[in-house]
């Protein structure tokens, strides 16, 4: 079985590494296309353009890695199969819907507790955000120019093209000038509100790790508190220092970056697979149940137990049984658990009554059985 | 100190379903089953916690990687994160542990109880069980009282999985190989009306 998950990591690491080369030399291009050739690009930016280069390629890799596992892949394949034939508009509708639902307003988060759905919503917009504005800047797809004519005037440039021209005491310069400070504190709040649950909730304390779930929050307090800092620094302290703050920034969000394609935050990139098997249950409701070889009773689409199977063999399991019932996968879970008793009743030597009269406590603090086992139906002479 | 179960010493008292919802991992929410072998016939029940396989089949067959194994060998409940509610381990798993939970659309299940016996304490359902069906000690403790023996090897059709934790057998089998055909629901019935 070892042998086999080697054989299958080794013929998924070459594509898993062509598709990470792609996506690196994507960025480069959009790079060098956005900035018409260089001329845009800020050359300040250039730790932020190289981490985020790097972050791209390991994320499209690890990506590859991901859908090419037999489940991920079954039902990779199967959520577009699901999607062209159940009707494309009807499918749409539905997806968007989920969007919605799940990403947009992260209802599903809500339902565990309403602090942290409040926690993801600050931690995820004010994240959200503060790419959307970083990463175009970064690539040099957006910049601004002071018009020569009136100083008090900025010009918008969109892949090197002007879009529009506003003044530097507008609504709008402001919105545009402070989004990232207003993300880092959406942020920040995010980050508070998840201490407070690390710090209190019995759950979490048990079963936090440093790595996964401590590290983030580090990494999100660092990149909001060096970005706020910089605001701050030229407002109040008229740069004193900036070149240090905003070197100590470039290296927070450069190991956020990093940090992206192999911790916590990939469920970001691995979320969207919720949409997919949305589709799949879907069909799984309207589709023909599974019923149990030994109980007679529906316990789950067909159509998931014949993917089962296919996916249990490809992960090199073999489940497939003799006789009547053919595969383990038709027998339901409520059934696997009682024919664990029934298979120990069923290989007790000998005959007598399981745990019969109270047995005696010995010095452990075992109860030690006085009495062989039984079969676990009455003995039909007693009954009868 | 490992996890010893013995369903034929279960008495169906509940103890493990109350306490185990009291776990802080997963606090409120029981993760042990606790079945009626055959209600129709015998009141015997039967405690069911997971297993935590050496190469678990519910980690494998997961599409999103939700299910992690710690170093110790405890698999752990899905990453709520990752988790998108596909119920594949569910389905998958051949001891029938996993839970899928509705209102939050992911899977839970048993990780014996992991902020307790990382830090050498009894997972919850072991603490209060008074039969001793689900004890948690010493194995030099279990051999020298019990007469049936612990294995933690088992065949469902072809596949061999091996566990971590240690079901009680009779002292001649040293691997379970779980028969279904012979103990169809509603067979026995069958044959008792044919005696009669």
């Amino acid at each position: 079985m070892h042998n086999g998950k080697v054989t299958l990591r080794q013929k998924i690491a070459p594509q898993a590494g062509l598709a990470g080369s792609v996506a690196a030399a994507v960025v480069v291009s959009s790079i060098f296309l956005g900035s018409s050739n260089l001329s845009h690009f800020d050359w300040a930016l250039l730790p932020y353009a190289l981490a985020t280069i790097f972050s791209a390629a390991a994320l499209t890799y690890r990506c590859a890695v991901w859908l090419q596992r037999p489940p991920t892949k079954r039902y990779w394949q199967q959520g577009w199969r699901l999607f062209w034939q159940g009707g494309v508009i009807h499918n749409s509708l539905y997806l968007t819907r989920l969007v919605i639902d799940n990403f947009a307003a992260q209802r599903f988060i809500a339902r565990r507790s309403r602090q942290r759905w409040l926690m993801h919503l600050c931690l995820s917009w004010g994240s959200l955000l503060a790419f959307a504005v970083t990463f175009p800047l970064v690539f040099g797809w957006v910049h601004f120019e002071t018009s020569a004519a009136d100083l008090h005037t900025y010009q918008l440039f969109v892949f090197g093209v002007k879009l529009q021209e506003f003044s530097v005491d507008s609504v709008q310069a402001l919105l545009f000038f402070n989004a990232l400070n207003l993300s880092a504190v959406l942020v920040l709040v995010g980050i508070a509100l998840a201490l407070h649950r690390r710090l209190t909730e019995p759950e979490a304390l048990a079963l936090q790790q440093f790595s996964q779930d401590l590290l983030p929050l580090l990494l999100l307090f660092a990149v909001a508190v060096t970005g706020l800092g910089l605001t701050l620094n030229a407002r109040w302290l008229h740069g004193q220092g900036f070149g240090f703050l905003a070197l100590t920034h470039a290296a927070a969000v450069s190991a956020l970056l990093l940090y992206l394609p192999f911790g916590k935050l990939f469920h970001i990139f691995q979320r969207p697979a919720h949409l997919g098997v949305g589709l799949y249950k879907q069909a799984a409701q309207a589709g023909p149940p599974a019923q149990c070889v030994r109980c007679h009773q529906a316990f789950a689409s067909q159509m998931q137990v014949e993917d089962l199977k296919r996916v249990l063999s490809e992960l090199e399991f073999d489940y497939r049984c003799n006789g009547p019932v053919l595969h383990y996968q038709h027998v339901c879970p409520p059934c696997r658990r009682k024919l664990l008793a029934l298979n120990q009743g069923k290989n007790f030597p000998g005959v007598g009554v399981w745990g019969s009269g109270a047995g005696s406590t010995d010095d452990s603090g075992l109860l030690v059985s006085n009495a062989g086992p039984r079969p676990l139906t009455p003995d039909p002479q007693v009954e009868g | 100190m490992e996890f010893f179960i013995d369903p034929s010493r279960c008495i169906g008292c509940q103890g493990c379903v109350h306490a185990c919802a009291e776990c802080d991992s997963h606090r409120g929410i029981s993760m042990i089953h606790l079945d009626f072998v055959d209600r129709s016939s015998s009141p015997q029940t039967t405690p069911t916690v997971c297993m935590h396989c050496i190469d678990p089949t519910c980690a494998r067959v997961c599409p999103a990687d939700a299910i992690k194994q710690t170093a110790d060998g405890i698999v752990q409940s899905a990453l709520q994160p990752r988790c998108i509610g596909c119920s594949n381990c569910v389905l998958a798993c051949p001891f029938g542990v996993p839970r899928y939970i509705p209102k939050i659309d992911q899977m839970m299940k048993c990780d014996m109880c992991y902020d307790r016996t990382a830090v050498g304490l009894k997972p919850m359902c072991a603490t209060v069980c008074p039969s001793g069906a689900l004890y948690y000690g010493p194995r030099e403790a279990i051999e020298k009282n019990r007469r049936a023996h612990p294995i933690n090897t088992f065949t469902f059709g072809r596949q061999v999985v091996k566990t971590k934790v240690n079901f009680m057998a009779g002292s001649t089998v040293e691997e379970l190989e779980i028969d279904v055909a012979n103990f169809m629901e509603g067979a026995g019935e069958q044959e008792r009306r044919e005696d009669t």
